[in-house]
């Protein structure tokens, strides 16, 4: 599904991921954590192909094409899907009239029909169940006035609606409260499926309680250094990161 | 040494003026006169007129313009506004075209042309005296007009469609429509500009109206002229007590466009709203320069213009607001963003408030940026194309202008018209 080898990227001069590897199978749901500044977020943006990240090396193959070769766009039409840390406010454009406009764009790319109008609706309503999302919401603009709740919970939502077989989630449980955190995670539960694949960017154990994944890692200072399963992240929360860093700074020294 | 002539750039309107008379030189003696001996006086402004700044009027003047008798209609056809069922009245080149015009029909209004209009009706309307060479221009040479009236209580039940086409080449059009408006009464005028591929034109059209008290306008201006057309708008709307005034500007396309808009709030509790887009391509430039007068207490205007700039197009914006020392309670608020859509792009925009009450609301503000790339970003990570991207953030920019139109399908006839030249999305 993906695979990421030795991969470097830096935004202005600063080197950010230093040979990263990493690759993700179908149906498997993998948590990368770590401490602040480690690279979570630049390498979710890295692959959703945000263009003021410098690839500097390395590869990243995604169904077996050259990710790093495709548009932004091209990326989200060929199903990766990235649920933003801090989803972006748009005003005057509705939720519904964007999200019919990308996803007739996806959909014309997978070679699919375009939906009906009343086809449309229907996904719409059942898709917006599946994170509790309120009619209006849909129909307001884009994040607009959303709570930090409403905003992530409008992510899984149109995740759902684009149909992806890599989602990777960013921060996705940042600053919700317990029952946001479960309306979320019961969302990306329910798209759980053989075929597609979940990476998981969190700073928070809690989140794992509810989308329990196969792997853990551990980003730190630009690469994995340690990978587990979803004990190891039990462990970090226990112990905090300070143990890895010296197994890093020993490993090096 | 040798003496040199200089030749004024205001020579060339000296002989159009001398070779044309008005349509209204009975009905409007006195304010001709007055226009005559104004114009005179008038030079023809340049960048170092505060006014002119940033809107050169050089090519203006150097084109070989002459007044034009020809009702040639070719291309009227695409001026319909489909299922707006409105009377239409058609100026071609400046001239009315009462074959095209199907007015008679109008239910609630009385309309009169040219030289039956009544100098009573005209007086009524209390027009205040030219400030400049194109007000004095086209009064002195005014080459048609209409005069339409609603009375007391009446609502004009009939939209009325405004359509100004130019087809002759060089042609220069000096139309000019009165509107009164009894106390109560109501009125919806939709007033589009058009012209030919490859046909040079000016235009320099006065609105005259009055809103008499309580009543209520509704005012939709479409220009939709080419790049080869020059358009002065000169919009002189007065309001009375009670009040409601709605002015749209709309401007799709053109060359040239100059658009002087002022609304006099001559009483209290009125309410005065004025909008407008623009979106000039190519080299095309549009100024819009705006000039709303508070002059007693309990008013409230709204204005609110937006612009997206393309290519190497030049926009102005200048927005007066007076608030008079007698105009206590006065909310009035104005706004104007800009998007640069082009690095060659320019805008100059320049709000302009003087307050001399001193228990007011007054707020305005001004952008001017880029598209916002988070946003674009966003968009495209959900799989949409730059292209279409971009036009859905234009799009989500200038609705709330265009939801400041309140006929729906005057509004959905703009919105057409901007998807068919390929700047919104739907």
């Amino acid at each position: 599904m993906l695979e990421i080898k030795n991969l470097h990227a830096r935004v202005e001069e600063k080197e950010i991921l230093r040979g990263l590897n990493f690759e993700v199978k179908p149906g498997e749901v993998h948590a990368i954590m770590g401490p602040n500044g480690s690279g979570k977020s630049t390498l979710a943006s890295v692959l959703a192909g945000k263009e003021e990240y410098e690839i500097t090396g390395g590869e990243v193959s995604f169904k077996g094409k050259d990710l790093l070769a495709m548009s932004a766009e091209e990326r989200a039409r060929e199903g990766l899907f990235l649920a933003f840390q801090y989803p972006v406010e748009i005003p005057g454009v509705s939720n519904i009239n964007f999200l019919k406009a990308a996803l007739s764009e996806v959909r014309e790319h997978r070679g699919l029909p375009q939906l009906t109008a009343k086809e449309f609706l229907a996904l719409v309503n059942e898709k917006s169940k599946l994170v509790e999302l309120d009619g209006q919401l849909t129909n307001r603009s884009v994040n607009e006035g959303f709570s930090g709740g409403e905003k992530k919970r409008n992510e899984v939502f149109q995740m759902a609606m684009l149909d992806p077989t890599l989602a990777i989630l960013d921060e996705t449980d940042s600053g919700l409260d317990i029952d946001a955190l479960r309306i979320v995670a019961n969302g990306v539960n329910a798209m759980r499926s053989p075929e597609r694949s979940f990476v998981v960017i969190t700073h928070y154990q809690r989140l794992l309680d509810f989308i329990v994944p196969d792997y853990v890692h551990v980003l730190y200072k630009g690469r994995i250094v340690k990978s587990g399963t979803k004990e190891l992240a039990l462990e970090l929360e226990e112990r905090g990161y300070d143990w890895i860093k010296e197994e890093v700074e020993a490993a090096n020294a | 040494m040798e003496a040199t002539t200089v030749i004024s750039n205001k020579d060339k309107f000296i002989a159009l003026n001398e070779s044309k008379s008005s349509v209204l030189k009975n009905s409007w003696a006195n304010e001709i006169e007055a226009a005559i001996a104004a114009f005179t006086t008038f030079e023809l402004p340049t960048t170092r007129h505060e006014e002119w700044k940033y809107t050169r009027t050089t090519r203006l003047a150097n084109e070989n313009w002459k007044w034009s008798e020809s009702l040639e209609n070719s291309g009227l056809s695409n001026t319909i506004i489909e299922d707006l069922n409105a009377a239409r009245i058609v100026f071609i080149n400046g001239n009315l075209s009462l074959a095209d015009s199907s007015f008679n029909n109008a239910i609630g209004c009385t309309i009169s042309v040219n030289e039956n209009i009544a100098a009573s009706d005209i007086a009524q309307i209390n027009v205040a005296p030219a400030t400049n060479v194109f007000e004095a221009f086209q009064r002195t040479n005014t080459s048609a007009a209409i005069s339409i009236r609603v009375e007391k209580n009446t609502a004009a039940e009939t939209p009325l469609h405004i359509v100004h086409l130019i087809t002759d080449n060089e042609s220069i059009s000096t139309p000019a429509i009165f509107i009164h408006l009894g106390t109560g009464a109501t009125l919806e005028v939709t007033e589009s500009f058009h012209g030919n591929e490859n046909t040079k034109g000016l235009t320099i059209r006065g609105l005259y109206a009055h809103v008499g008290t309580n009543a209520r306008l509704e005012y939709n201006k479409i220009q939709a002229e080419k790049d080869e057309q020059f358009h002065i708008s000169l919009d002189n709307v007065r309001v009375e007590n009670d009040g409601y005034s709605n002015f749209n500007t709309l401007t799709i396309d053109g060359g040239w466009v100059r658009n002087d808009l002022r609304i006099d709030l001559n009483g209290q509790n009125i309410e005065a709203h004025l909008s407008g887009f623009y979106l000039p391509r190519n080299k095309q430039l549009v100024d819009n320069h705006t000039k709303v007068d508070h002059m007693y207490p309990h008013c409230m205007s709204n204005e609110l213009y937006k612009g997206i700039l393309f290519d190497q197009s030049t926009g102005v914006f200048n927005g007066k607001v007076y608030v008079r020392k007698d105009a206590q309670k006065t909310n009035a608020y104005q706004t104007n963003s800009n998007i640069l859509a082009s690095d060659d792009a320019t805008m100059n925009t320049k709000p302009e408030l003087e307050i001399y009450a001193d228990d007011v609301k007054c707020s305005h503000g001004t952008t001017t940026g880029q598209l916002d790339e988070q946003a674009m970003f966003y968009l495209r990570a959900r799989g949409m194309s730059p292209d279409s991207a971009r036009k859905l953030l234009t799009t989500a920019f200038i609705n709330d202008v265009l939801n400041k139109v309140e006929n729906k399908i005057v509004r959905q006839h703009v919105i057409d018209a901007l998807v068919q030249k390929g700047l919104l999305y739907i």
